[in-house]
């Protein structure tokens, strides 16, 4: 396995322990779904399917250095074109895929976008979606028949030998204005990440993981993806529009394969505790978890202890839940709490953290707020506290968070305009905490940034559709993110200044709202709200106001 | 129960606990996750309260976009189990 210890017998992520020992019994990958038998792929049949598409793609042309999209639903195909992609030494990247809510052209031409900045060299795909994507797109698009044709001869497919420090995957950031922000990943980057983590999580032989997470995004494509195969920790894994909608199947799963170790969103706990039902949980083990590892999201003490009342009856324990404060800038974990002890929650003074003070320790539990520790740092990285001045504060004085490490992105690829890094090398997260006792805390953004179920959702991407719809008076929307206890994550509210006149008419508007943002975003609103104009509060300088316009909508429906 | 006591029920929980608008004229063919007003997240909340309001068990691959969009096909699965 690769440790901090074996770290340097590893030289690229083509050094995987599912590649290199493919003789082992362990599975590779198990995919298990609602309607179908699952899929057991030994690490031998992976090897063999990812060395096919990787002399498939040498066929078609691509080569070393080249970025390959990769827009599959989530299936194995993707895998295997994924890790194809990369033992040539082309540049793979998960794209998320088209959805029913999603409005097709939209998707297209944002990919078309992505094709011409990031000079894309081939787009991987379904068979049935390949013909209308190839009209939108300036490079070519496969799908897998394609592939399948184009490998016909038995020619001995030479592996390419990248360097080190050459840029393994590129991770995409989803939603508009971070579609072409590809976060370059290195090969040794992403190898001290999973070593360090490993270190972290006490990682060992008989793990394995359990996903539902979207491979294009950094919980998914590290956590749940990338670590395993590199592991060797068989990953059983199962589509994210399966598990949202079918919840249970996550506990089926990890009673039918022991697993070990399991990352999830805040929402999630809440979207378990809350949806499944009884007799679906009824008799499940679920005390082979070692770990769940809260991250992606702002992590709530109650989710926490909902999820381990709801399941105490299954084995679950406090013990069991922990936390990682992670970002695919640094591949992935910045901390991990610890693994086999209660993750610590801090009770702070409010009234020290409104005015983003300190953080100190409340003594009246009536005037203190829950903050859940993200652990510590992981081997090879350091977090620091700084304010507006770029100053370091000290132990509990609430600041920007910092981040150095040994497992940074490269850069963003083909983006010269954005420069990641100080000129001390630290990353700049824009999220606010404090360290207290060599623990990260984290309690807020000093961006405007909502988190909705572990996506990163900017409110100005919102807003710019929203002004878009017919009755909406232009340059008169706001967006905001609205924290829902019951949910365990931040919804998305809208307010809209529009002249309408009966029932009719906003109804038609709300709906069109509504629709609108799915069909350009992929994004549910759960809020819509329509008010007359000159409702809005505009800053001195004529801008939206979010903060205050969230205040006031929030008190208006507090007095209804 | 009746068929129009399930739809008034799951009229309410939908507009009051899913879209949030209790105001919100909900059309009985409307398309309610494909036309955006839901998540499909949703549909899980849906399994729940058919089987605590009404007992009626949905299984998994009941529970999909397809055969529960509108407030007519969810109220014809749930009065086909209903005892």
């Amino acid at each position: 396995m690769l440790t901090l210890s074996t770290r340097d017998k590893y030289l690229t992520l083509l050094d995987a322990v599912t590649l290199a020992q493919p003789e082992s019994d362990r599975p590779a990958i198990i995919f298990v779904a609602t309607d179908a038998d699952p899929v057991h792929i030994s690490r031998q049949q992976f090897s063999n399917a990812a060395t096919e598409y990787a002399a498939a793609l040498t066929k078609l042309n691509i080569a070393e250095g080249d970025l390959v999209i990769i827009a599959h639903t989530q299936n194995l195909e993707s895998i295997y074109a994924f890790w194809g992609a990369m033992l040539i030494g082309a540049i793979p990247s998960m794209f998320p895929t088209l959805t029913e809510k999603l409005d097709p052209e939209i998707y297209m031409r944002d990919i078309g976008e992505l094709v011409t900045k990031s000079a894309v060299k081939a787009i991987l795909t379904t068979d049935s979606f390949a013909p209308t994507l190839a009209e939108w797109v300036s490079c070519p698009v496969y799908g897998s028949q394609t592939i399948k044709a184009s490998n016909n001869t038995c020619e001995v497919l030479e592996y390419a030998q990248p360097m080190p420090s050459a840029t393994a995957f590129l991770q995409h950031s989803s939603g508009t204005t971070g579609l072409q922000k590809g976060v370059a990943l290195s090969h040794e980057a992403v190898l001290n990440q999973l070593a360090a983590y490993s270190d972290a999580l006490k990682l060992n032989e008989n793990d394995v993981i359990v996903s539902w997470l979207p491979l294009y995004h950094d919980m998914g494509l590290i956590a749940g993806f990338v670590q395993p195969l590199v592991q060797g920790v068989p990953l059983v894994l199962m589509s994210p529009f399966d598990w949202v909608r079918h919840p249970a199947m996550l506990l089926k799963a990890i009673r039918d394969y022991k697993t070990t170790l399991c990352w999830l969103p805040n929402f999630a706990y809440n979207h378990l505790a809350r949806t499944v039902r009884q007799r679906d949980s009824e008799g499940i083990d679920l005390s082979s978890i070692r770990a769940f590892i809260n991250c992606s999201e702002p992590v709530r003490d109650d989710s926490h202890r909902l999820f381990a009342e709801r399941f105490a009856i299954n084995g679950i324990t406090l013990k069991q839940l922990t936390v990682s404060y992670a970002m695919a800038e640094n591949t992935f974990a910045v901390t991990q709490s610890a693994i086999d002890s209660e993750t610590k929650v801090d009770l702070v003074d409010r009234q020290g953290l409104q005015n983003n003070l300190t953080a100190s320790v409340a003594t009246d539990v009536e005037k203190g707020e829950k903050v859940v520790s993200c652990g510590k740092p992981i081997h090879g990285t350091m977090v620091r506290v700084v304010n507006d001045n770029g100053q370091a504060l000290g132990e509990r004085q609430v600041g920007e968070i910092m981040v150095k490490s040994n497992c940074m992105l490269t850069n963003y690829y083909h983006r010269d305009d954005l420069q990641p890094f100080d000129e001390d090398g630290w990353y700049k997260t824009g999220d606010k905490g404090y360290l207290a006792d060599g623990e990260v805390y984290i309690v807020g953004r000093s961006k405007d940034l909502i988190i909705n179920a572990g996506k990163n959702v900017y409110p100005q991407d919102i807003e710019a559709i929203v002004n878009s719809v017919a009755g909406v008076h232009p340059g008169r929307a706001v967006a905001f993110g609205v924290p829902d206890e019951r949910e365990g994550t931040e919804l998305i509210a809208v307010v809209a200044e529009a002249d309408v006149s009966d029932a009719a008419a906003r109804k038609q508007l709300t709906q069109a709202i509504r629709q609108q943002v799915g069909r350009q975003s992929d994004i549910t609103l759960s809020f819509v709200t329509l008010v007359n104009k000159g409702w809005l509060i505009k800053t001195s300088s004529g801008k939206i106001a979010r903060g205050k316009n969230r205040e006031k909508w929030l008190a208006e429906r507090q007095a209804q | 129960m009746d068929e129009q006591t399930v739809r008034s029920k799951l009229r309410t929980f939908i507009l009051n606990d899913l879209i949030r608008d209790p105001q919100y004229e909900l059309d009985d063919t409307e398309g309610i996750i494909t036309e955006g007003m839901i998540d499909s997240f949703s549909l899980a909340q849906i399994g729940v309260f058919a089987e605590q309001e009404f007992n009626v068990y949905i299984p998994d691959p009941d529970l999909t976009v397809s055969k529960m969009d509108t407030l007519n096909q969810m109220v014809a699965r749930i009065m086909r189990d209903i005892k």
